[in-house]
């Protein structure tokens, strides 16, 4: 689980590391990109990790056009109409699909749902493991692309200066409505991995949200090898604190890992001062 | 009148006051006397550390080492507003307003500091306001004014505090030799009304005309002081800004001059 | 002086609706209007003049509704001595995080998170507690007499709240006037401007945090006595900060009479849309995110349109992308 949490918060570090805005509806989106999972194959028969292309396309476009159209108007300096914004989408989208899809629990049934695989001693759900692998393999993908590609040096170099960056000729429009794109992919590819393991229900993202904002503050925000090593980490806390305080106290410690890293090392591990 | 008013009387000291940047030292060792109801100018090049030593002396930064010591106390580390409430206040090298404040609840804001009441405080920047040419603009929006004016009402919300001790940052840039011209003597009258002013300033002919005493800043060491005339003279200074050298070129072509004048 | 006679006659107006009126949805409308209309108030507070965005009021909402009604269940108090427990123990929560908050310099979106994780920490706690009844929640058993505060005739409920409505309107009108509130406003407008000029940004920001939550506990103890059911997810789930936030903003951050407006136009908009759609769960709430979204992206300054200390939210971020981008260019480092 750590894995896919490492891979969306990826895409909200991205996000915040670009555009230095808080995505508040980050968890929304996911939400949305479980539910198209599951359209998929409910209405195609589409299985999940087959449509991971589809997902990241679709949720590419859907980032795209948010920051472009929507978000983009708002002036995406620091300020605190981009936050209501991103507020306002994200309640949106969690009460369209309340009325859209009703407060049902809906999980998929695939041949592998429900095998396990053995590692030692341990019996670990397939889906699971092959979320792992998935989420760490996307995971590195986009870590690749940030590195080599012409598109994330561009990216990188919005993120560090933007007025250089603009200078330099880079459309920054671009960069900008890429970046929420790709943020977004990131939950596209999430949601592929995460649907056979888990459910849907129009409030799923609310459990995802705090658990990714508490990483990318944990792993510093802006930094990515922090996003990807906090995921891990905090998947092992909460399965350890799910372990000994039970399922919903166990959420209670992340919060507070949370609400610690933000008032007293806002850099978190890894980041720089933001 | 300034000749009678001027003290030998520190109102600031600052004592090898250092501060580093991740590694980087921005400030280094530099002491510094400002003598009371003086004008005292701070130049150097660009990223000399200038605008860091402010932000040290009010508080907005601390020191890694060293003392400030103000009115015979020490405020190494105190906030700013602790300093303000003691007669020590700042302008901004980039003026910051009150945005979607008029000019006049701009300086109430500073007035207040001494006036409670508010129709006092309103009372009293209207007065202000008055003094530093402002009054058309009173009931303007603060982002509605040019850069000149705005200047002025950086000005005007630190005097509304009524200082003692006065750091401005560059007020005079980006002003054109009109606006300048106006706000020199604003500046000059500042020590008249008995408030000390310590400015950091470019704009060469402020300094000129108004400097008792001049400190030279390059990266971020103390590397001259003295009157205006002085410093100007010194060579590490015309080093500093014009590059290595330059004070030796500049003296032989002076001297290659007055010899063909057969002096 | 005008705004003090505005609030009169505002006050005496309505008080005197239920002798004009017998007819139950005009009062109970007013009655809910009157409630909106204080939890706008209370964002209004600590956001509009104070410039810090709470987006888990609802952490000050439940806790004045648990205490209200466990004062009265289990400590057997009459409703209005649990009110005014219900009001101190927000305000507790209110200095609480608020002296964390800001003695850690938390802005912005960083405070709007912490805000946030607040509300939901609590929300998990009562729901693992026991005196909260967990996730059945509590029932305040039926009580129609003045002590138990409980009304038949909403008229009781209209009255009530209209002095609670009241008082805020006179307390931001103090704000307005006073040099607290020009303190708080300075420190929403440019922090460091005001540090300069001898303002102490966490004692100001403390103070409006305590207001504010106040005035949220007050809500959420009316709350309860209105509906006689709390459970955590009314209590601290995200339905009242929300509320709160988008009254506030429609009717323009930062007015006095702005949470009163924006709050009024927002229940309009509700009843209109149950009256054309039915009762959806949730359809609300995009009511809500829609308008939020619509009035951050066209009308920032809300409803209120031409209040002065409106335009700081619009000219702010203008004029912050403008300064922004100075010091973001190369050759201006800021040191000199």
């Amino acid at each position: 689980m750590g894995a896919v949490y490492a891979l969306i918060a990826l895409g909200l570090t991205l996000v915040y590391g670009v555009l230095h805005i808080i995505n508040f509806a980050h968890g929304a989106c996911l939400m949305i990109a479980l539910y198209g999972v599951y359209g998929l194959w409910a209405a195609l028969g589409v299985d999940p990790y087959a449509a991971l292309p589809i997902m990241i396309a679709l949720m590419l476009m859907l980032g795209y056009i948010l920051q472009r159209y929507v978000i983009n108007r708002a002036g995406h300096t620091r300020d605190e109409r981009v936050l209501l914004l991103t507020l306002g989408l994200s309640i949106i989208f969690e009460n369209l699909a309340l009325i859209l899809f009703h407060s049902d629990t809906r999980t998929i049934e695939t041949t592998y749902s429900l095998q396990t695989i053995q590692l030692g001693s341990v019996m670990l759900s397939l889906p699971k493991f092959y979320a792992f692998w998935g989420a760490l393999g996307v995971s590195a993908v986009m870590l690749a692309i940030m590195k080599w590609t012409d598109l994330g040096r561009a990216i990188r170099a919005v993120a560090k200066e933007r007025v250089g960056a603009k200078l330099m000729g880079i459309d920054v429009e671009q960069v900008y409505a890429m970046s929420f794109g790709i943020g977004l992919a990131c939950l596209g590819a999430a949601a592929c991995f995460l649907l056979p393991a888990y459910y849907v229900n129009p409030s799923v993202g609310n459990g995802f949200i705090f658990v990714s904002f508490t990483i990318v503050v944990l792993g510093g925000m802006g930094s990515f090898l922090g996003a990807l090593l906090g995921g891990l980490l905090i998947g092992v806390i909460e399965s350890l604190g799910g372990l000994y305080l039970g399922e919903s106290l166990g959420q209670v410690g992340i919060f507070v890992v949370f609400v610690f890293f933000l008032i007293f090392r806002p850099q978190g591990m890894f980041g720089s001062k933001s | 009148m300034k000749a009678s008013l001027l003290t030998s009387e520190n109102i600031l000291s600052l004592n090898s006051v250092s501060k580093s940047f991740a590694g980087l030292k921005a400030v280094s060792e530099v002491s510094i006397d400002v003598h009371k109801y003086s004008l005292t100018a701070l130049i150097g090049p660009n990223g000399a550390g200038k605008t860091t030593l402010f932000a040290l002396i009010s508080g907005f930064l601390k020191p890694d080492t060293g003392r400030i010591v103000y009115n015979s106390n020490d405020i190494t580390g105190l906030a700013p507003f602790v300093n303000a409430k003691e007669g020590l206040t700042r302008t901004f090298q980039i003026v910051q307003p009150f945005a979607g404040q008029t000019v006049l609840e701009n300086v109430a804001i500073g007035a207040h500091l001494h006036y409670s009441n508010r129709s006092q405080a309103l009372e009293y920047a209207s007065h202000v306001i008055e003094k530093m040419g402002l009054h058309t603009y009173a009931n303007k929006l603060s982002s509605d004014l040019t850069i000149a004016f705005r200047k002025r009402l950086e000005l005007a919300k630190a005097l509304a505090t009524q200082p003692k001790l006065i750091l401005l940052d560059e007020v005079l840039a980006g002003l054109n030799p009109r606006e300048i011209q106006e706000m020199i003597p604003i500046v000059k009258n500042l020590v008249n009304e008995g408030v000390t002013v310590l400015m950091i300033e470019h704009v060469m002919q402020a300094v000129m005309n108004l400097a008792d005493k001049v400190f030279v800043l390059d990266h971020g060491a103390l590397i001259a002081e003295g009157t205006p005339s002085e410093v100007t003279q010194n060579e590490l200074v015309i080093e500093a800004y014009l590059g290595k050298g330059a004070a030796e070129r500049l003296n032989r072509k002076h001297l290659v001059t007055s010899q063909k004048e057969g002096t | 002086m005008k705004d003090i006679k505005f609030i009169a006659l505002f006050t005496l107006v309505l008080a005197t609706l239920p002798f004009l009126t017998n007819s139950g949805v005009v009062l109970n409308f007013v009655v809910m209007a009157l409630y909106a209309s204080l939890l706008a108030q209370s964002w209004n507070i600590l956001g509009g003049y104070s410039g810090q965005f709470s987006f888990g009021n609802a952490v000050f909402f439940g806790t004045g509704a648990y205490v209200q009604v466990i004062a009265q269940m289990h400590f057997g108090l009459n409703a209005w001595d649990a009110l005014f427990f219900a009001l101190s123990l927000s305000a507790i929560v209110g200095v609480f995080i608020g002296s964390v908050s800001f003695r850690y310099g938390l802005k912005g979106s960083y405070f709007a998170l912490v805000t946030l994780a607040m509300a939901e920490i609590f929300r998990i706690l009562s729901l693992s507690v026991g005196f909260t009844g967990g996730g059945v929640g509590l029932m305040l058993p039926l009580n129609n007499t003045f002590l138990g505060m409980q009304f038949i005739n909403k008229s009781g409920y209209l009255w009530l709240i209209l002095a609670l409505v009241c008082s805020t309107l006179l307390i931001t009108t103090y704000i307005k006037h006073s040099k607290l509130g020009a303190y708080m406003q300075a420190v929403r407008d440019n922090e460091d401007a005001a540090k300069a000029l001898g303002i102490n940004p966490f004692n100001v920001k403390l103070f409006s945090i305590s207001i504010s939550s106040v005035v949220m506990g007050a809500g959420g103890a009316i709350y309860v006595q209105l509906f006689q059911y709390i459970d955590p997810g009314i209590a601290y789930g995200p339905q009242s900060s929300v509320e709160a936030l988008v009254a506030a903003i429609v009717g323009g951050v930062g007015t006095l009479w702005g949470p009163i407006i924006g709050a009024t136009a927002l229940l309009l908009m509700s009843e209109l849309t149950r009256n054309l759609f039915g009762q959806i769960p949730g359809i609300n709430m995009v009511i809500y995110g829609l308008v939020l979204v619509l009035i951050v992206l066209f009308a920032p300054s809300g409803l209120s349109g031409l209040g002065l200390s409106v335009r700081a939210l619009f000219s702010r971020s203008f004029s912050s992308s403008r300064s922004k981008l100075i010091e973001d260019s190369p050759t201006h480092g800021g040191k000199g």
